[in-house]
């Protein structure tokens, strides 16, 4: 999906966003609210520069826009497997980046992601999962990892995982089975901008994907595991 | 049990925290298991592969979590992530001197897939929220497996990280890497190689670890005492400091092509002989450098 036609649909009166190599970086209006939107594209590979680049742009906002809402756009297609950025320690650049999202959220920005393209395990961690609303869209790929390649590192029968793909969320790849589990909040279709009018309004400031993941039947253990944890 | 290393979690856990001050929460009696494994006619663990509890340190009333590397090598399943996500909020009614990670994971446990991944991602937010609320969470790695995946971005949160020269921690693990981009890119046989790019001592000189320790249990309940009591909050100035300082480890060492490149540019003279130096030489060397 190309993002100027998701920024178009989202900014029907139009945007400043930006592409610079895989970045996207910009302002624009929903409704009377500014936004900060920062984002990537092409299937960014989520290295060491992006995650920085999207912090930067995560503490600019903060510092110069008080209270100033942020949407991340995303597409990855997940950390970057080189050598050099473990090397490098990527693992703490990610750890910033969400950490930036983390004090963004403290000082009363409200975060909303979209998945417009594909989310990937590590890349999504640290932004779109940080969120305090995550959306997608339909046909966006949300996924750990595809099954051929679960199957071959965790040695189980491809069938198999395939079979149990078709019945539980856990297992199947795409959008919709984060929605059952609640980490995707809803999938957005046809009126984007008014979809994204009321995740500004509506975005919990609180981690709810436990108890959404709960009442919608695809996570049911998590939410009151976690409640005993934190009680008994 | 005197080393780290060897040792399994419930025994680290006796190794470091106040004797008899350990009160589980939701232990292997009360079998909360995964029914994701179950579904696949997989081996299940009465407690999933971590134990939580209230503890004291050092006489410092403190919440843990201690990953079994045993169960699925420290693998982050539904059930573990909720346990460990559940004592950090708890970590904000309690009054404790902070929580207390004893990380050992490859990451998100791919048999549970889609729940595992959303769960490391509940354990991020939930230790940047304690730790915004100016509780400090620290993480100690010294394990046979690691901290890898998710779970490496989860110690990268943390307050401080406590690693011995034995423990490893990075996103993407070697044989993961050497897999989609071959062996040139990384030999995940070569050890040296691993060592010199995620081991304790790379990650010290770094910073990535604040306290790099011997593999001794005591060693690790001393250092994280330490960590423990330097507090913490997570703000506006804190991301600003971390930023300026990944910011210039990329201007400094972007185009380094190995650890000894960069024990080099850092002023090492014989960066070969790093590998070998004793932890308490190398503490003293990395300080000198620093002051200078």
């Amino acid at each position: 999906m190309d993002w100027q036609r998701v920024a178009a649909a989202l900014f029907p009166g139009g945007h400043q966003i930006a592409a610079h190599d895989d970045l996207l970086s910009g302002t624009a209006r929903c409704g009377d609210t500014e936004l900060a939107v920062i984002g990537s594209t092409h299937h960014a590979e989520a290295g060491v520069e992006i995650a920085l680049a999207m912090a930067r742009l995560v503490i600019a906002t903060v510092r110069d826009h008080p209270g100033r809402p942020i949407l991340f756009l995303v597409d990855t297609s997940g950390q970057r497997l080189r050598h050099r950025d473990e090397l490098l320690g990527i693992n703490r650049y990610m750890a910033h980046l969400a950490q930036c999202v983390e004090v963004a959220r403290q000082r009363g920005h409200t975060v909303v992601a979209l998945v417009y393209d594909q989310a990937l395990s590590g890349g999504f961690l640290a932004s779109g999962m940080m969120a305090d609303l995550c959306a997608a869209l339909p046909d966006a790929e949300i996924r750990v990892m595809n099954l051929a390649a679960m199957a071959r590192v965790t040695r189980l029968p491809e069938e198999r995982l395939r079979a149990l793909a078709a019945t539980s969320p856990v297992f199947a790849p795409g959008a919709i089975n984060y929605v059952r589990m609640g980490a995707i909040d809803a999938l957005w279709e046809d009126d984007l901008a008014g979809h994204l009018a009321c995740a500004l309004r509506d975005a919990p400031t609180s981690d709810t994907r436990r108890a959404l993941g709960q009442a919608r039947g695809g996570r049911v253990l998590a939410a009151p595991v976690a409640a005993r944890a934190a009680t008994e | 049990m005197r080393s780290y290393y060897e040792a399994t979690a419930r025994e680290r856990l006796a190794g470091i925290l106040d004797a008899g001050s350990l009160r589980e929460i939701l232990p292997p009696t009360e079998r909360i298991t995964s029914p994701h494994l179950r579904a696949l006619d997989l081996p299940t663990a009465f407690d999933d592969g971590v134990v939580i509890g209230e503890a004291a340190l050092d006489g410092l009333p403190v919440l843990v979590a201690a990953q079994e590397g045993g169960f699925m090598g420290g693998a982050v399943g539904e059930v573990q992530g909720a346990k460990i996500v559940g004592l950090l909020e708890r970590a904000r009614d309690a009054r404790v001197a902070g929580v207390v990670l004893l990380l050992e994971s490859g990451g998100v446990r791919l048999q549970e897939a889609n729940a595992g991944l959303i769960a490391v991602s509940e354990i991020i937010r939930a230790i940047c929220a304690v730790r915004a609320a100016g509780i400090p969470v620290v993480a100690a790695i010294g394990g046979q497996y690691g901290c890898f995946g998710g779970m490496g971005i989860a110690a990268g949160c943390c307050s401080a990280v406590v690693m011995s020269e034995e423990g490893r921690l990075g996103l993407s693990g070697p044989e993961v890497i050497e897999t989609a981009h071959g062996v040139d890119e990384f030999d995940s046989r070569d050890r040296a190689l691993v060592w010199r790019t995620v081991g304790g001592k790379h990650r010290f000189l770094l910073g990535d670890c604040s306290l790099i320790v011997d593999d001794r249990q005591d060693a690790f309940r001393a250092a994280i005492a330490q960590a423990l009591r330097r507090g913490d909050r997570l703000d506006l100035a804190a991301v600003e400091r971390e930023h300026a300082l990944l910011a210039a480890r990329l201007d400094a060492y972007g185009q380094c092509a190995d650890g000894e490149d960069i024990w080099r540019a850092m002023g090492f003279e014989a960066p070969q002989e790093v590998p070998m130096l004793a932890t308490d030489v190398l503490v003293a060397a990395t300080e000198s450098r620093r002051a200078a």
